[in-house]
């Protein structure tokens, strides 16, 4: 694991002797928006009388410096709106920066949209040409790729089809071939990684960890999916209201991207809370507190039970119940639950109630618990109805963190222990501790990256 | 020199390749999905020409006199054809190609030219059904012929200047595209085309003897000095044989490449903001 880092680190150190082929220097963009609709000469001559601009300035990127050295892999991420793409369009020189300077070493092949200029009623080949020209690959130089871009497709059989004969899927495909196999020097990706069925994004993954070790490539990536850029680049910077929020390590980068995200996620949880008249998601008038938190460390060894409180208040007359359930974020589903019916509280009012849970049999993991209060119903004696639950902030998280532990399945050896009836054909091995976190931490790893691309691997499959 | 060569073609492969790309992709959607296919390129001109010829030369009877009266016509008429189709078709290129010039940078004057190129090969077939015609008529060809290539290229600069103003001024102002419409009516009757100069000079009224200024207009010079050698030398009015003072004859060379002057400059001064423009 450590020779991997030191391995990154003398990579990325590489980079920083390597000539530098994009510089972007100070550059501002803003865009007039017309603030009436009509844009005729009655209203100009309105406008023009009352003295109004009949726009306003947005200032889309502000201030914006970094540089891109040949071979690298280089991420931009930010939310929507952030200025990203108009970035991405002052890079191509579609657009032109009011102030600073942006200078190009080398042949740079944008691709803002998959596509351009494709045309339904030409066949995949001549489109395949026409693309390559308007990216300014002669008919020769075409030539050269065009094996290559149809292999990657995988449309052998349809080149001489008309493009509107082709699935959307098909065009999309041969779209992005063209663009992975152009032949340029740097290539600008947007948002394109989100295509194909899993065999493509198979290849499209080889293909990016290929265009990875080639040193004379280098790539400018823009996109949401922060397990891209972890796996791909070398450098990301995140953008937010046009100025650079964040630079470096795609690690660092996308942990900032996350916790942005997180703070917009909680913005809007804020507001949704205030439209709901004050209460947390899950709680009303009835139940108005309901809350678990945790007493021990949130991050924590499994080896001793974690314990933590129930705050609630409920005032109706009657018996009421808490229910409290372990669910599994990262594995999904539900672990444990303690039954609807089974624990009920003796006191009405606002009181805290302390649990405790034994984490013994527990791999590494990330758990969350939920309480929800519950009262029986009217006419179901075994059934109960939710009053009120516990989501969100009012949720507890924590994990378990401990060598002892495997990452990839529940349940640890100490709570189960599989063993063959007939033992006259399997003999049971058993790795150093070392090994096993190793494969642990990869199969944790892949696993992750897996899920959040939509891209199932074989193990997965296995589960599935 | 070699190095001039060298540099004229790096800093123009790029926008020559696109230029290929788009001209071909064009002259392939054009007669898409027809059963004749590229075959209507020249069966459009003949069959229009004949309809032409009979109206013209059979029933209104439009003449100069001349039995090569009827070619000449067709010829003016081709020319400004030429004219007509590349400033509308070019007019709306660079608002139509919108899709390309927000992906990706090319020079955008390309779109521009490619749509005059286009209207270009539709000229250059109508040239080769007049020239049947011609041979038909029992035209006598002189040396003045040498000259047409060069009235070509003037023609084609004047077009082009007229193009790229339009398609800069459509970005902005939309009514661009029916002010030329009516403009360029005017332009035509403006011009000896459809009428001889002598008709003028003959019924003009009052404004007779204003009729030779008509040739000052560079398209009106063009297509005469087109007429005149390729097809009618003895017949044609054109600048050169109409005035003799050389401040008089060089005002449409000097208007043409004025025009070409600022047309690539404003274009030029523009092109960078399309992309956000549209």
């Amino acid at each position: 694991m450590t020779y991997q880092q030191d391995e990154r680190m003398t990579v990325r150190r590489n980079f920083e002797d390597a000539p530098v082929v994009l510089s972007v220097d100070h550059i501002s963009k803003s865009f007039k928006l017309p603030t009436e609709q009509a844009t005729g000469l009655k209203q100009a001559v309105i406008n023009w009388t009352k003295g109004i601009k009949g726009f306003r300035r947005l200032d889309v990127l502000k201030d914006i410096s970094f540089e891109v050295h040949q071979g690298e892999f280089f991420g931009i991420v930010g939310r929507n709106g952030g200025g990203k793409s108009t970035l991405l369009k002052l890079i191509s020189q579609i657009y032109y920066p009011e102030t600073g300077q942006i200078s190009v070493t080398g042949k740079l092949v944008p691709f803002i949209e998959l596509g351009v200029g494709f045309n339904p009623e030409l066949t995949g080949r001549e489109n395949v040409y026409l693309n390559g020209a308007l990216l300014g690959f002669t008919h020769e130089q075409v030539d050269g790729m065009y094996d290559d871009i149809v292999e990657f497709a995988e449309l052998q059989d349809f080149m001489d089809q008309k493009l509107k004969n082709y699935s959307s899927g098909m065009q999309v495909r041969l779209a992005f071939s063209v663009a992975i196999k152009a032949q340029g020097d740097i290539l600008v990706l947007d948002e394109v990684l989100a295509v194909g069925d899993e065999a493509f994004q198979r290849k499209c993954d080889d293909f990016f960890t290929e265009i990875k070790k080639d040193p004379t490539k280098t790539v400018i990536l823009v996109t949401h999916d922060m397990n891209s850029v972890k796996r791909y680049c070398s450098r990301a910077l995140m953008i937010a209201d046009g100025e650079v929020e964040a630079a470096g390590d795609p690690e660092t980068v996308s942990q900032q991207y996350t916790l942005a995200n997180l703070a917009v996620q909680r913005a809007e949880e804020k507001q949704r809370r205030e439209a709901r008249g004050g209460y947390a998601n899950g709680l009303n008038e009835r139940c108005p507190i309901l809350r678990t938190s945790a007493v021990s460390s949130q991050v924590c060894s499994g080896e001793e039970p974690f314990v933590f409180d129930v705050e609630y208040q409920y005032d109706e007359p009657g018996d009421f119940y808490l229910a409290i359930a372990l669910h599994d974020t990262r594995r999904g589903g539900i672990t444990y639950d303690t039954g609807a019916k089974v624990f009920r509280v003796r006191q009405h009012g606002h009181h805290t109630i302390r649990f405790s849970l034994p984490l013994d049999a527990f791999n590494n993991g990330e758990f969350r618990l939920i309480t929800s209060l519950r009262t029986p119903m009217a006419n179901d004696p075994r059934g109960t109805d939710a009053v009120g639950v516990a989501l969100d902030e009012n949720s507890c998280s924590f994990a378990i963190r401990n060598d002892r532990n495997d990452e990839y399945a529940l349940l640890s050896d100490r709570a189960l222990v599989m063993t063959p009836v007939d033992d006259s054909l399997i003999e049971t091995v058993h790795y150093e501790a070392a090994n096993i976190e190793d494969s642990a931490a990869e199969h944790a790893v892949e696993r992750a990256g897996g899920i959040a691309s939509g891209r199932t691997d074989e193990r997965t499959d296995g589960i599935a | 020199m070699n190095q001039l060569v060298k540099r004229i073609k790096e800093r123009y492969s790029y926008a020559w390749t696109v230029l290929r790309g788009l001209v071909k992709t064009d002259f392939k959607l054009r007669y898409q999905g027809s059963f004749l296919g590229v075959a209507w390129s020249v069966l459009k001109p003949l069959m229009l020409f004949c309809v032409m010829y009979l109206v013209f030369a059979k029933f209104l009877r439009m003449s100069d006199g001349t039995p090569t009266y009827p070619v000449v016509l067709l010829l003016g008429i081709s020319s400004w054809q030429f004219v007509t189709e590349s400033t509308n078709v070019g007019l709306r290129s660079v608002v139509d190609r919108g899709d390309l010039l927000r992906k990706i940078h090319f020079p955008n004057y390309i779109v521009v030219v490619s749509a005059t190129v286009g209207a270009l090969i539709s000229f250059g077939i109508n040239l080769l059904v007049v020239l049947v015609f011609a041979i038909f008529s029992r035209v006598k060809f002189t040396w003045d012929v040498l000259w047409v290539p060069l009235n070509v290229v003037e023609l084609y600069a004047a077009t082009l200047a007229i193009t790229l103003l339009m398609a800069t001024m459509y970005v902005y102002f939309r009514d661009i595209a029916q002010i030329w419409e009516v403009l360029q009516q005017l332009i035509f009757y403006a011009m000896p085309i459809i009428y001889p100069l002598l008709y003028v000079t003959q019924h003009g009224g009052p404004l007779a003897s204003l009729a030779r200024l008509e040739l000052l207009n560079p398209f009106a010079q063009i297509i005469q000095d087109i007429r005149h050698n390729l097809i009618a030398p003895e017949t044609q009015p054109t600048i050169w044989n109409q005035f003799s003072n050389w401040g008089v004859r060089l005002v449409p060379l000097v208007l043409t490449a004025l025009a070409l002057w600022l047309s690539i400059y404003l274009f030029r001064r523009n092109s960078r903001k399309f992309a956000e423009v549209m």
